[in-house]
């Protein structure tokens, strides 16, 4: 199954919360200590019985500041915009240094871990059934066999072999430790948000100014690294 | 003629910028564009109570990290960071699931043939810097039905 952004960011209660309850002010609004009014913004997305979303996102974000990005957002796009701010700023309050960015770190090195350990086993694989295929062979000249192909490592007895994937980096490979390091510029790579596998996070001296970028998105011109 | 220069937090704000400015080592006026993507989703007044509260030979990977996760958002309204999450979560599953199919034709393979050679995957990967470890397996972010971020939960007994 595919791991979309929506499927990682799912809501334990499907129900929205009503905006106009009597009974129950919405989070945000009890949080806030205003009243809850008929199409106040929060509510569908900051049910009561939930306070510590909207404290979480409050304390980070600021609740002007979501006001306006929800704003932003088309209402069918507000659901999941409040959940990975949610997320965020979860993330941000038990780690104020790295929030998400340690957990993406994480994830990167885990990655890398695991995509050596599958190079290792294709290695293995295509060593084994080479060397067993070249053994049939041999086995097969013996007895005069003319039969088997044994140019190619491709006679492997119905054996598949998977493709080594490869990961699409582009500028990256500097970037495979994988960590931060301490750099002495303040610049961050955009690559990372573009490319689909292997998304690495530069934080070395080798990075590029995504804010000396022209605008828009694309790749981006190494820039000088200054603090 | 006395020159004194802003730093780019202070010259977006309007605001004269002291010498013991907070925003000043981290928002270098060549670089207006950092302060402002950070400024927009964060706000002046939450980066500077956040950055107060870090110790200060960490406020540096505070803002780079705000800045990044800024910068996704500005990117990406509605999913910002937690997409490459989503993404990186994906590639480890697949990974994963590789890794077990490979290993099924090696068994398949062996069973046929009998082992003749060492196997590569037997070799020690070799494990990370600790230096680097910031104890990330510990995170369990989950509140609200979000999906865990708990490694533990990544299915491949990573550790």
């Amino acid at each position: 199954m595919e791991t979309t952004p929506q499927t990682l960011i799912k809501i334990s209660d499907t129900k929205m919360a009503s905006s106009s309850s009597y009974n129950s002010p919405c989070a945000a609004c009890k949080f806030l200590r205003r009243k809850c009014m008929p199409g106040c913004i929060f509510a569908p997305y900051f049910p009561p019985e939930e306070p510590q979303k909207f404290a979480n996102v409050h304390k980070i974000f600021g609740a002007s500041n979501v006001t306006k990005l929800l704003n932003d957002l088309l209402p069918h796009q507000r659901e999941d915009a409040v959940n990975s701010l949610a997320y965020e700023a979860e993330a941000r309050v038990r780690d104020p240094v790295y929030g998400c960015v340690g957990a993406i770190s994480y994830l990167q090195r885990q990655v890398h871990k695991l995509q050596k350990e599958l190079d290792a086993a294709n290695a293995d694989l295509i060593r084994f059934a080479y060397s067993n295929s070249n053994n049939n062979n041999n086995n097969n000249d013996n007895n005069n066999d003319r039969n088997q192909n044994s140019s190619s490592p491709a006679s492997m007895q119905g054996i598949i072999i998977p493709p080594l994937p490869s990961p699409t980096t582009t500028t990256t490979d500097h970037f495979v430790t994988g960590f931060y390091q301490p750099s002495d510029d303040n610049v961050i790579s955009h690559q990372l948000i573009h490319q689909p596998s292997y998304p690495f996070i530069p934080w070395n001296n080798d990075m590029v100014n995504v804010d000396q970028r022209g605008g828009g998105g694309g790749h981006l011109d190494q820039g000088n690294n200054n603090i | 003629m006395p020159t004194y220069s802003r730093c780019a937090a202070c010259k977006y704000l309007r605001k004269k910028c002291p010498s013991d400015c907070i925003f000043s080592p981290y928002f270098p006026l060549n670089n207006p564009r950092r302060f402002e993507n950070v400024h927009k989703i964060y706000g002046a007044g939450n980066i500077a109570r956040m950055i107060q509260k870090i110790p200060v030979h960490l406020r540096e990977h505070a803002i780079d990290s705000l800045h990044f996760e800024a910068h996704c958002r500005v990117e990406d309204p509605v999913y910002g960071c937690v997409k490459i999450i989503s993404q990186l979560q994906a590639e480890l599953n697949w990974a994963q699931n590789q890794l077990v199919k490979t290993q099924a034709e090696i068994a398949l393979v062996l069973n046929i043939y009998g082992p003749k050679e060492e196997p590569f995957s037997d070799l020690q990967v070799n494990e990370e810097d600790d230096s680097c470890d910031i104890g990330y397996h510990n995170f369990q972010p989950n509140n609200y039905g979000l999906q865990p971020f708990d490694p533990s939960v990544l299915g491949y007994g990573l550790s």
